[in-house]
């Protein structure tokens, strides 16, 4: 037998980027650019040292945080929050699914899904903020500008996700119940929406964990809800106020995120 | 009577995948597409329900013209041919009885299909027709607690309760082990015999096709290549339509199934796929069927 002549033949992994010099020359423009970008920023290092006891003092008036003395508008803010949360994310979902539904480029003709794509990129490209101050301009103060906001800004969540989850699905299925001559309506009813309802059910939960936090953040803008009590504390220097509506929002996004985990469980 | 003529399908890959097959299946003819992967047999199905667009040529059923028609007239075409999917197509997070009476949208409006109020007819015959294929203590389970063999099943009850006059069957027993596959198979066979329909059953399993067809199509490159009797397979047809191979093996297995074993095992799995006790009750369904 011949098996002690065996050539060992090389083998390694072969490397993302083919040519050697691409490789080390990206490595290094990399490491020079990012060396640069540190160089160009200007750290003052005694305005640094003088704002920590501004900071520490700052933090220290959080303490202890006073739940009583602005109760009752930390619970109309709070519950102005909620039902913005809950209009804002019915709304927003109920108009995201046509658009969704259009924007899937496995079952909608091509200037639908362009059509759709468009709206969706327009909704997602301004953060929640660009849009608070928006229709706070349009709508003038208050939570129905905050409720819009919201609302518009989970079509392009929910819309985008929706149309990816469409494009993702088993065509069999779908082909399955179009063989069967089932009208457009019917095929989506029975070839598409089994196929997607339970991710789009957990995503609808986390969309709406969003949404509340975000309602804290528009309010900030003039949109209502807990973010304009908020503010409020913070214009009159009621920091242990404010640090019990910081608490506030922190319990109810926990008290969010166990529900909403539990609730997916159930649906899956 | 289905009628196929100069059908030619090209892909926009420029892939030209059949090149003018002239087909015609009498009623009650059931029929097996043999040939290689790539030759074009799923493609031949799906442009007679026009799940594919054919390029050019003619497909009539009872002497309507399919290739024509559009919207409503074409769901209606439809939902007058039954088809049956390789790996089974259920919708897997609908229940068993939802994907049976899926079978009747093509005849039920929008709204009593999505509120799920089928005519009780429809849902009497889908009863009648999983308690056929042993299943209809299983209408609430969710298609995808089943096995292979069970979706199946389901799939054929799908197929049978739009009450069609042309079964599509596409690899039946693609994912199946060699007995389920022979059983699916039996069942097609005589749920055909039962209801006097025609069927168009592509199958990889050359043996599976002598056993259960009347007649064979071998395809090749998207062109018949083959169109006779099953025992008409000899090793020279088999090389014509899948290529050069040892088909000894094959061969000889013909000669075994045209005789008496075949015919023998068949009662015998018929009679372990209904139990004993209920067989007599499902004897008078499968009249009630017919």
């Amino acid at each position: 037998m011949s098996i002690a002549a065996t050539v060992h033949r090389h083998w390694r992994k072969p490397p993302l980027i083919r040519h050697a010099w691409l490789r080390w020359a990206l490595g290094a423009g990399a490491a020079l650019y990012l060396a640069l970008a540190l160089g160009t920023i200007e750290v003052n290092w005694i305005r640094v040292w003088e704002g920590l006891p501004r900071a520490a003092r700052f933090f220290a008036a959080f303490f202890p945080p006073d739940f009583t003395s602005r109760t009752s508008e930390i619970v109309d803010g709070i519950l102005e929050s909620l039902w913005m949360t809950v209009v804002a994310t019915a709304i927003g979902i109920a108009m995201s699914i046509p658009v969704g539904v259009g924007a899937a480029k496995n079952i909608a003709p091509a200037p639908v899904y362009y059509l759709c794509r468009a709206m969706l990129a327009v909704s997602r490209s301004f953060q929640e903020i660009i849009l608070a101050i928006f229709f706070v301009k349009l709508f003038g103060f208050g939570p129905f500008a905050g409720l819009v906001t919201l609302a518009f800004a989970t079509i392009g969540f929910y819309g985008k996700l929706l149309a990816e989850d469409i494009e993702d699905m088993d065509p069999a299925q779908a082909q399955a119940v179009r063989a069967t001559g089932a009208s457009w309506l019917q095929w989506v009813n029975y070839g598409v929406q089994p196929q997607v309802m339970p991710r789009m059910i957990g995503l609808a939960l986390y969309r709406f964990d969003i949404n509340f936090r975000e309602s804290a953040v528009v309010g900030i803008v003039g949109g209502g809800g807990i973010g304009a009590t908020l503010n409020t504390a913070f214009d009159r220097y009621e920091f242990d106020s404010a640090a019990a509506i910081l608490l506030v929002i922190v319990a109810i996004v926990m008290l969010m995120e166990y529900s909403s985990g539990y609730l997916r469980r159930v649906v899956q | 009577m289905l009628r196929i003529r100069g059908l030619t399908k090209r892909y926009r890959t420029g892939e030209l995948a059949l090149r003018g097959i002239d087909l015609a299946v009498p009623d009650g003819e059931v029929m097996a597409l043999i040939g290689p992967s790539g030759a074009g047999k799923s493609t031949v199905i799906r442009c007679i329900n026009r799940l594919v667009e054919p390029t050019s040529g003619r497909v009539a059923l009872n002497d309507t013209e399919i290739t024509t028609l559009a919207g409503r007239e074409l769901r209606h075409m439809r939902a007058r041919m039954g088809m049956i999917f390789q790996e089974y197509a259920l919708v897997e997070r609908l229940t068993v009885m939802e994907n049976v009476l899926s079978g009747r949208l093509g005849y039920v409006g929008f709204w009593r299909s999505y509120l799920r109020r089928f005519p009780q007819a429809d849902v009497d015959e889908a009863f009648r027709l999983l308690g056929r294929v042993g299943l209809d203590q299983a209408a609430d389970k969710r298609a995808d607690e089943l096995s292979g063999g069970q979706r199946q099943r389901v799939g054929i009850c799908r197929a049978l309760i739009q009450n069609p006059d042309l079964l599509l069957v596409d690899e039946p027993t693609a994912s199946l082990d060699p007995k389920t596959s022979r059983q699916i198979m039996r069942l097609i066979k005589e749920l055909c015999t039962e209801r006097g329909l025609s069927a168009i059953i592509n199958i990889h399993d050359v043996m599976l096709a002598q056993m259960f067809a009347e007649r064979i199509v071998g395809l090749r490159l998207g062109e018949i290549v083959y169109d006779g009797a099953p025992n008409g397979l000899t090793a020279e047809v088999l090389t014509r339509i899948y290529g050069e191979e040892d088909w000894s093996a094959t061969i000889s297995k013909v000669d075994e199934d045209a005789g008496e074993p075949a015919d023998s095992e068949g009662t015998r799995d018929t009679e372990s796929v209904i139990p004993p006790d209920t067989r007599q009750p499902d004897r008078d369904r499968m009249a009630g069927l017919t």
